[in-house]
């Protein structure tokens, strides 16, 4: 092996050596030396992922496939543990390491007062083990392992502060919502196996092409092959990205540190099915049904997602669905077939939705773990610098940018990009295109209004304090009293009106700082790569884009419907347009470039006067649409529609098994219906047990007549 | 009218039924459910010489000298008990004998 071998096995097994040895040794090694050991470690994988991206997108690197065992071989099935590296794998490289590394630093300020800072850090380390064992696999089985994997990280980072009742229930929920993704994405693996008779990616994905007709035989009803498996493992993916009717798990998991949010339920967990339906592109492009399911589903979350961020006031749930939205605008992309557009948008999201997490970290932090943004207000002052990384990660959520040219945040590539792939794919006849553009659309003129209204009423204004005691019922006050006490010697007599926050230490605006340059630059950098004119030597066939709707060789299979967007100026907005001269048929309608500039601006001077001008505009507007603001407050009613069915439903199908089938039926005919009938019997037999000497005497003697009677009727009689 | 080996069958069957009735039907004394039990081992001892004589075997008349030798050592142990019983309980009506009710 060359010494490019050993790189990549380290970059992925160090973390999980070192959430081994902090986890385990956290009571020899004190918590310094395991944060310090994890962290580094984090640092190295980080190096090493970075010179393996710049190795391969720069400076000529193979993709390649590393074997390290082989985890099953069993008649026709066999599972290695391999590490594939291509460009869907060395993205999710980076960006994992990048963002696990930023929150590592980050924790240590963070978390400094936590008195289990070890088991923290060692549970992130295993997070990123796993995720990157996700990232790099090669086949179904080892992405689920790590699917597996960073669903466990979740649900202990989740449930880290166990002795809080709201956060074990928040992890248990995770657990099982996500459970029911991961039955869907297991019956995948499992019909993948089934029918092509492999769980390799290239081998399914090569005996789907070959045997596209394919049809899956349930006795009752048959399905197509691929819209059965592309079906199933969409389904794994709603559970994992948090997509409409499994989202629920996502809002609550907030319960967990803020570091945890950022890492794992903003930039990387979260995206693994994203992640996994772009690595199974040519299995969906010949699945159009599941596809066009996709597309539905993602469009609906974004709009759902972003219409409960309205209404939301704990800083980080807004952060949250704003997340969960986001993703919906990743997976309509995968479904019209823009794959490229999803990973960017991924790739993109990672860096400002780990800022904002981080950023909103800091605010709580600053103001000793106060989360409700209506009582916040008036931070700018203290904390000037967590609120310019936090402006910048507005900014590059809403996508600002100016269409036509390379000015623009991360978010402006990324998010234009999705929602002009699917205008054009809408051109090209695809399934839902349009409802998922026009979903993007009003999904954008709700994230550019939420993410103002949370800027302006976390830093803007004058400061409202929380009128009850610091911690009381609103339970998801992110940290331990206890430090609070410890910290109100920062800030003596804050001036009227001004909020009493201190800012961070540098350990955490480090990595706000870094987060924010990504969030800058990611997209200016990487646009002509993902879309743009390299697009063909960066992607290298890692994802199918014969139909993506933005890829210029993809001109010819779009139908002459498209040809009025031909004719249409060619001002296209900056992803596209660096290299978009040939034949492309990704043009788009100038309207269209604009319109989510102009939705984004509507958002945000719609929030000025709301948020901005008068602290009680919102409240008015609220109070004024109370039922409307109660809908979206209460987040469509899921948690209480899924508590009526599913919970009390639950709970009144165990009642019935246990009351009726356990206690009466099982019970009652077995070990209670053998005791009481042979206790019966005994009584009754007791009663013959009179005690008097002729009554046994009287019995012997009859059965003597008894027996010898019939042993001379069975002897045949008398001699 | 001579005496048969029926006869002696007939006696032996009515003193086998009035020991048995014995032991059964007397509420009263325990006493005479010993007594009844040696009526019963006398009427098998009737049978046992009757048919040594009508069969002309010596063995039948022999093993009545054994049943009359378990029958007295019977009555030995039976009157022993019967004493001891009496010294504990002060009384042997078979009425109150139901030590062994289930």
């Amino acid at each position: 092996m060359g010494p490019e071998s050993f790189i990549e096995p380290i970059i992925v097994l160090a973390p999980l050596l070192a959430a081994v040895i902090a986890g385990l040794g956290q009571r020899f090694l004190g918590d310094k030396p395991a944060m310090a050991l994890t962290t580094g470690v984090l640092g190295l994988s980080l190096a090493l992922s970075l010179y393996t991206f710049v190795d391969y997108v720069w400076l000529g690197g193979e993709a390649r496939l590393i074997e390290l065992f082989k985890f099953i071989d069993v008649g026709g099935f066999t599972s290695t543990w391999s590490i594939r590296i291509d460009t869907m794998s060395v993205i999710m490289l980076v960006v994992v390491t990048s963002v696990s590394f930023l929150v590592h630093l980050y924790s240590w300020g963070y978390m400094a007062d936590d008195p289990h800072r070890a088991r923290f850090f060692a549970y992130l380390s295993f997070f990123t083990f796993a995720m990157l064992a996700l990232v790099t696999a090669n086949d179904f089985l080892q992405m689920f392992f790590g699917w597996e994997g960073v669903g466990v990280a979740s649900y202990l980072l989740i449930g880290f502060w166990y002795d809080k009742r709201s956060a074990n229930d928040a992890a248990i929920k995770a657990f099982v919502v996500n459970r029911v993704g991961d039955f869907g994405f297991a019956l995948g693996i499992m019909a993948c196996f089934y029918l092509y008779g492999s769980i390799r990616f290239d081998e399914v994905f090569a005996a789907a092409a070959v045997n596209p007709g394919l049809v899956l035989d349930l006795n009752i009803f048959q399905l197509p092959a691929i819209e059965a498996v592309c079906g199933l493992l969409f389904i794994g993916a709603m559970g994992k990205s948090a997509q409409f009717f499994l989202h629920v798990w996502l809002p609550d998991a907030m319960e967990g540190p803020t570091p945890v949010s950022a890492l794992i339920h903003a930039a990387t967990m979260v995206t693994a099915g994203v992640f996994m339906v772009c690595r199974c592109s040519p299995l969906y492009e010949m699945a159009p049904y599941a596809s066009a399911f996709v597309t539905v589903v993602g469009a609906v979350t974004a709009l759902f997602a972003a219409t409960v961020g309205l209404a939301q006031n704990d800083i980080k749930r807004v952060v949250a669905y704003s997340t969960c939205s986001q993703l919906g605008y990743m997976f309509f992309a995968a479904g019209v077939g823009a794959y490229g557009a999803a990973m960017f948008h991924l790739f993109t999201h990672a860096f400002f939705k780990a800022l904002l997490f981080l950023g909103a970290g800091s605010v709580i932090h600053g103001l000793h773990h106060e989360q409700d943004l209506r009582f916040m207000g008036g931070v700018r002052k203290p904390m000037v610098l967590t609120w310019a990384m936090m402006l910048i990660g507005t900014l590059a959520l809403t996508g600002v940018g100016i269409p036509g040219t390379q000015i623009g945040f991360a978010g402006f590539f990324s998010k234009d990009a999705v929602i002009e792939s699917a205008f054009a794919a809408s051109e090209s006849g695809r399934m839902f295109a349009e409802f998922a553009f026009w979903c993007g659309i009003t999904a954008a003129f709700l994230t550019s209004f939420y993410s103002w209204r949370l800027m302006f009423m976390a830093f803007e204004g004058k400061f409202r304090p929380n009128p009850h005691a610091h911690h009381d019922d609103h339970a998801h006050a992110d940290d331990h009293a206890h430090k609070d006490a410890h910290h109100d010697d920062h800030h003596a007599k804050p001036a009227a009106g001004a909020a009493p926050a201190h800012e961070s230490p540098s350990v955490m605006t480090i990595p706000l700082i870094a987060l924010a340059a990504g969030a800058v630059l990611a997209g200016v950098i990487f646009a002509p790569y993902f879309l743009g004119d390299h697009a063909n030597d960066f992607w290298r066939g890692a994802i199918e884009r014969v139909h993506d709707p933005l890829n210029p060789s993809a001109a010819a299979h779009v139908p002459a419907g498209a040809e009025a967007a031909h004719t249409a100026p060619a001002a296209e907005h900056g992803a596209a347009a660096e290299g978009s001269h040939g034949e492309g048929g990704h043009h788009v309608p100038t309207w269209v470039m604009w319109a989510p500039f102009f939705v984004t601006l509507a958002g945000f001077l719609l929030a000025i006067p709301i948020y901005f001008m008068s602290s009680t505009a919102g409240a008015a507007i609220a109070r004024a649409f109370a039922p409307l603001n109660a809908f979206l407050q209460h987040k469509w009613y899921f948690d209480e529609l899924y508590d009526f069915v599913f919970v009390k439903g639950a709970r009144a199908l165990g009642d019935f098994f246990w009351k009726t089938g356990d206690k009466k039926v099982i019970d009652g005919l077995g070990p209670d219906g053998f005791a009481s009938v042979s206790k019966f019997t005994a009584r009754q037999m007791r009663k013959t047990q009179t005690g008097f000497v002729y009554h046994y005497s009287f019995f012997m003697l009859i059965a003597v007549a008894a027996i010898g009677a019939y042993a001379i009727w069975a002897g045949g009689g008398m001699p | 009218m001579q005496i048969g080996l029926e006869h002696y069958l007939a006696v032996a069957a009515a003193l086998f039924t009035i020991g048995v009735f014995g032991i059964f039907v007397n509420r009263k004394n325990i006493i005479i459910i010993l007594m009844s039990i040696e009526l019963v081992l006398l009427s098998v001892n009737i049978n046992l010489v009757a048919f040594s004589s009508f069969l002309g075997n010596i063995e039948g008349q022999i093993f009545a000298m054994f049943v009359l030798t378990v029958a007295a050592a019977e009555a030995a142990v039976g009157l022993a008990i019967l004493v001891t019983y009496f010294r504990n309980r002060g009384d042997i009506a078979v009425e109150d004998l139901n030590l062994m009710k289930g």
